[in-house]
């Protein structure tokens, strides 16, 4: 019988031939890097399933699920919250208007999750995990998805009647003032700002790093380094915003960001 | 026990247990094989994979578990089916028979509520695993991008079940939501550059109205039952394909 299962398996990738040739010379050198899913894994996969359903059963029980008043369109709730995965989103409704924090942001981060593979170029670190031989995509990956549960937190924890900031031991009755002395750059002062920010941005990295930028290309430098500063342009608009009382950082007629 | 056990062995050579189960228990690496390659469910996995893959600590198990809470919520989702009616006079009533009279009704919405929170947070956790093991590069790229795709459909999962209750959590909380979408540029009313106005725009389009209402509570059960579960189903079948096809999970090269 043999190995002859293993070779039938990816017959289209060469690829997979390949890499299944040097894992028969492995199996061959005496070294068992493989486990049979019968029963090892089926079983595993199975008790996971057990342990799973009696947590769901323990937990439905120990906790209803919401139900409030029937819905009233007259009666608002304050505050109302997204339901909490989407809080993230509403959290960044103080800082931008609706059609960056609802649209353009969700969008943005979706097509940049879908790009990565293919601007990706580093080879390396495939398969485990090795935070050395990719020190730039996973520190930006995991400050980005950080940012995410950041907002996420203090939009659901911390924010309470008009979605002003409550910590967890103060009363939502005590009544807080919302921020009036917001003011914003005039627009060419603005359009400055912005086009430093994204021109120093895209061109520093180049100068400091010519291989990477080799590496890359023309074409996936441009999308790596626009998404990436885009993604810090958030949390730099939340600074701007806190420590400044910068509303907006560009006011044209047509939209403000 | 000579008796037990002749029975039990007579059972199993019977035509009809045959029949059903085609390969004893005997632990033969052929068996093993066969166990896998003969039964439809079990053979989504290769016959042997490589050790490491059988590890918590590499996979942390959530693409597996999110596919487990999938199918939870599909369950779950159908029994509570038989209860529910999407339309407004109803909805919320119907909420009320579950949780008080129907018998484990109200430990089924739990199950159904709860499973569907947890499957959010394992989605983000196995794509927060898949990049952090570079799980992503060649030849795994498409598949990254069918997991993305998952994500997605996981979260408008979530959100249209949410309005179904047909409460003030339910409603405002999708209010929110969709009046976010009419700041969709071009074709959200309130957008920059809005082409359309509020009668003809995205927002209308979702929720078959201006507000939320009837249209919009049956227009969410719809994508919740019909259209995003076969979008996952799909999108998963595609998704547990390409691992195989793409060499299985991914490992140091
Ligand atoms: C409903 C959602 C999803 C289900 C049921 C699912 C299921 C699975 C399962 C069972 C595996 C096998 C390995 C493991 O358990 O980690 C897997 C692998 C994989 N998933 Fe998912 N997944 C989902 C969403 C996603 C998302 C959101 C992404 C990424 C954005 C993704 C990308 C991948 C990739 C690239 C692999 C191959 C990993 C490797 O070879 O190591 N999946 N998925």
């Amino acid at each position: 019988m043999g190995e002859y299962q293993d070779r039938y398996e990816f017959p289209d990738l060469k690829f997979n031939v390949q890499r299944g040739k040097k894992r028969d010379n492995r199996m061959e050198k005496g070294e068992k890097k493989d486990m049979f899913v019968w029963p090892d894994l089926v079983v595993m996969e199975f008790l996971t399933a057990v342990a799973l359903t009696i947590i769901l059963i323990v937990w439905a029980l120990l906790v209803n699920a919401p139900l409030l008043e029937v819905a009233n369109p007259g009666i608002s709730e304050n505050p109302s919250k997204a339901p909490w995965y989407f809080v993230g989103l509403q959290e960044l409704l103080v800082y931008f208007d609706p059609w960056i924090a609802g649209v353009m942001i969700p969008s943005i981060i979706i097509i940049c999750l879908m790009m990565i593979p293919y601007v990706d170029v580093n080879p390396r670190g495939s398969g485990r995990y090795a935070f050395s031989l990719r020190k730039f995509a996973l520190i930006n990956f995991n400050i980005g998805f950080l940012m995410w549960l950041l907002l996420i937190l203090t939009g659901y924890f911390l924010r309470g009647p008009d979605w002003q900031l409550y910590w967890p031991w103060e009363s939502w009755t005590v009544v807080k003032k919302v921020e009036d002395n917001l003011w914003s750059p005039d627009p060419a002062t603005g359009l400055t700002g912005l086009a430093l920010y994204f021109g120093l941005g895209m061109i520093i990295p180049r100068l400091v790093s010519r291989d990477f930028y080799r590496k890359c290309g023309p074409a996936r430098y441009t999308i790596v380094m626009l998404s990436i500063l885009l993604m810090y342009f958030v949390p730099i608009k939340i600074f701007l915003r806190l420590a400044f009382n910068i509303r907006y950082v560009l006011v044209t007629p047509w939209f403000n960001i | 026990m000579s008796r037990k056990k002749s029975l039990w062995k007579r059972v199993r050579r019977s035509q009809v247990w045959r029949s059903v189960f085609r390969h004893d228990y005997t632990d033969t690496r052929r068996n093993r094989i066969l166990q896998i390659r003969s039964n439809i469910f079990l053979h989504i996995h290769p016959a042997r994979i490589p050790s490491h893959a059988g590890r918590i600590r590499f996979t942390w198990c959530m693409g597996g578990i999110t596919f487990f809470l999938f199918i939870v919520e599909v369950i779950t989702g159908i029994l509570l089916m038989f209860y529910y009616r999407p339309v407004i006079e109803y909805a919320y009533q119907d909420m009320k028979y579950l949780r008080f009279d129907v018998p484990f009704g109200i430990i089924l919405r739990n199950i159904h509520r709860w499973a569907a929170h947890l499957m959010i947070a394992t989605v983000m956790l196995h794509m927060l695993r898949v990049f952090l093991t570079g799980s992503y590069k060649p030849p795994r790229e498409f598949n990254w991008v069918v997991g993305v795709n998952l994500l997605v459909v996981t979260f408008l999962l979530s959100f249209t079940g949410y309005l179904l209750p047909w409460d003030q959590l339910a409603y405002w909380a999708i209010t929110v939501g969709a009046n976010m979408i009419r700041a969709t540029p071009f074709i959200g009313h309130e957008g920059p550059f809005a082409l359309v106005d509020r009668y003809h725009d995205i927002r209308f389009m979702l929720l078959g109205g201006t507000e939320i209402g009837a249209n919009a509570l049956l227009r969410f059960y719809v994508l919740h039952v019909i259209v995003l579960p076969l979008a996952a189903a799909v999108l998963v079948g595609v998704h547990f394909w390409r691992i195989r096809k793409d060499g299985g999970i991914s490992r140091p090269l």
